[in-house]
């Protein structure tokens, strides 16, 4: 039985008009925000629209990120639908902010076109930028082409805005891979994304005058947000912010279960995207853009008669341990692909992650990092294969001589 | 930290207050409280003199001085410069009986 999804049109986007498009479609109230690349286009288009008149949108543009950020907390705290945009450098530089929007429980929702840090100065993309940013309490849902960064907006605003949630969501897209090229994406129509993304969602609070009312600030019902709390309240509060964290575990999956009966369009269970890892012997665990090049390789070496596998890691804030876990635990070898380097670290953020959630599996994979593309080293599909043949040793030899190694580095 | 203090999961998100800025006090940061001992007191009044908050009053109608614990934040200055060793710091916990 066919299924009938909504209407779409098809249009050419790269990643970052996607995301703008995207925005455009979720009647956002506020944009504040500062270009940098290669989020710059995110930024340029929304603009066009409002110059355009094409949304009612209130555009704020700051003199940099940490004030940018401010002007998305605030308006985020009076019960405005909020977005900006950032990478790299500019998202570094917000990073004092990035707490006090989490701990705010301001549901902003940020793409964050990857970009490596300086120095040297490097304007291409890797994960530095938000895997630096990984304890600041946002959510972090990294996509892997334009069509799902256009999908995984819209999905962004619902997650961020859900009462057992109220975090504020990053959603990476790899720069330049994904944010500057042309690719076919299928949009909904402005009718069922108001219809998906609703209106904004405020939980009844307790005032200091007993009140009930809407979490948001109101001349009419005065409340006063996150001024101070001493020894003896500030531990609870970041409390509250780790159950938020766990509650997004189950709503991000139901605003992706949602949107896929909607569009026709998911990506695994949400968190995890494996492919097929069914019966893998060997497998590649990674981020974003470079799971398509992984996908074609795992395709080629199947046809070989190698049972390669794939898990691409989508929800990477809060960290999906137990489905991880289950998805690997029968696999030999294990590769987990790193697009950052956590210097000093026994290893990259993703792979200490990865390998932390089989520490309790029934069976443990033997496992090993890879660092790759940093400041955007091209990763083809011969790297991959490289990877794969190391793990088909490795998996023969029951036994991994290097835990930590790099993909294109010239020794 | 007494137990009347709420739990996380009583409280309100993203750090809103559960009181007016007149119901915080600055006495509530205290650990140590100063407890006064009226016989060895002269009255000399070098307490009140030294409390940087203002917190120790003269009370003459009871011939007395007396500690404000809405503001007294439990420094000990008064302990430490009381010429006859009547005031001494205690943690609240531990003054069950007196």
């Amino acid at each position: 039985m066919k299924k009938v999804y909504v209407k779409q049109e098809l249009m050419a986007l790269n990643g970052d008009e996607a995301v703008a498009f995207a925005v455009k479609q979720a009647d956002v109230d506020v944009v504040a925000a500062y270009p940098i690349t290669p989020q710059t286009i995110i930024v340029e288009k929304y603009s066009e629209y409002v110059a355009n008149g094409e949304v009612q949108t209130e555009f704020v543009c700051t003199e940099s990120e940490h004030s940018a950020m401010a002007a998305c907390i605030a308006s985020s705290a009076t019960g405005a639908r909020t977005f900006t945009a950032s990478a790299s450098a500019g998202l570094a530089l917000m990073h004092e902010m990035l707490f006090v929007a989490s701990g705010s429980r301001t549901p902003i929702v940020m793409a964050v076109a990857n970009r490596a840090l300086s120095s040297p100065l490097n304007i291409n993309g890797d994960q530095s930028d938000s895997m630096a940013e990984r304890d600041s309490g946002w959510i972090q849902i990294y996509v892997e082409n334009a069509q799902e960064t256009y999908d995984t907006i819209l999905q962004a605003f619902r997650i961020a805005e859900q009462c057992e949630v109220l975090l504020p969501v990053i959603v990476g897209l790899d720069g330049f891979i994904v944010s500057h090229t042309l690719e076919n994406v299928d949009v909904l129509s402005d009718d069922a994304v108001k219809n998906f993304v609703g209106e904004r969602i405020l939980p009844d609070v307790l005032t200091h005058e007993g009140k009930k009312v809407p979490f948001k600030l109101d001349p009419d019902n005065p409340m006063t947000m996150g001024p101070i709390a001493l020894p003896n309240y500030y531990f609870e509060f970041k409390r509250q912010q780790e159950e938020a964290m766990k509650n997004a575990l189950t709503v991000i999956q139901q605003v992706h279960d949602e949107y896929a009966k909607l569009s026709g369009r998911g990506y695994g269970n949400a968190l995890i995207e494996p492919y097929k890892l069914d019966d893998a012997e060997v497998a590649v665990v990674c981020v974003g853009s470079a799971s398509g090049t992984a996908k074609t390789v795992v395709d080629e070496l199947r046809a070989e008669g190698v049972k390669a596998g794939l898990l691409r890691l989508r929800t990477f804030r809060p960290f999906p341990a137990a489905d991880v876990q289950k998805a690997l635990e029968n696999v030999k070898a294990v590769a987990v692909l790193d697009k950052s380097i956590s210097f000093g670290g026994n290893g990259g953020a993703v792979f200490l992650e990865v390998r932390h959630a089989l520490y309790d599996a029934k069976s443990r994979p033997l496992m090993v990092n890879y660092i790759y593309g940093l400041g955007g080293r091209d990763t083809g599909p011969k790297d991959f294969k490289k990877v794969f043949s190391d793990l088909h040793i490795i998996a023969h030899n029951k036994r991994a001589d290097k835990l930590v190694n790099y993909v294109g580095l010239r020794e | 930290m007494s137990s009347k203090e709420k739990t996380w999961r009583e409280i309100a998100p993203g750090g809103v207050c559960s009181k007016s800025s007149i119901g915080f006090l600055t006495g509530d940061w205290k650990t140590y409280m100063p407890v006064r001992d009226l016989e060895k007191c002269t009255k000399c009044l070098m307490c009140v003199l030294y409390c940087p908050d203002g917190a120790i009053r003269w009370r003459p109608e009871l011939g007395k001085i007396e500690f404000d614990f809405n503001f007294c934040k439990g420094c000990g200055i008064c302990a430490h410069e009381c010429p006859t060793k009547a005031i001494t710091m205690k943690l609240p916990e531990t003054m069950e009986d007196e």
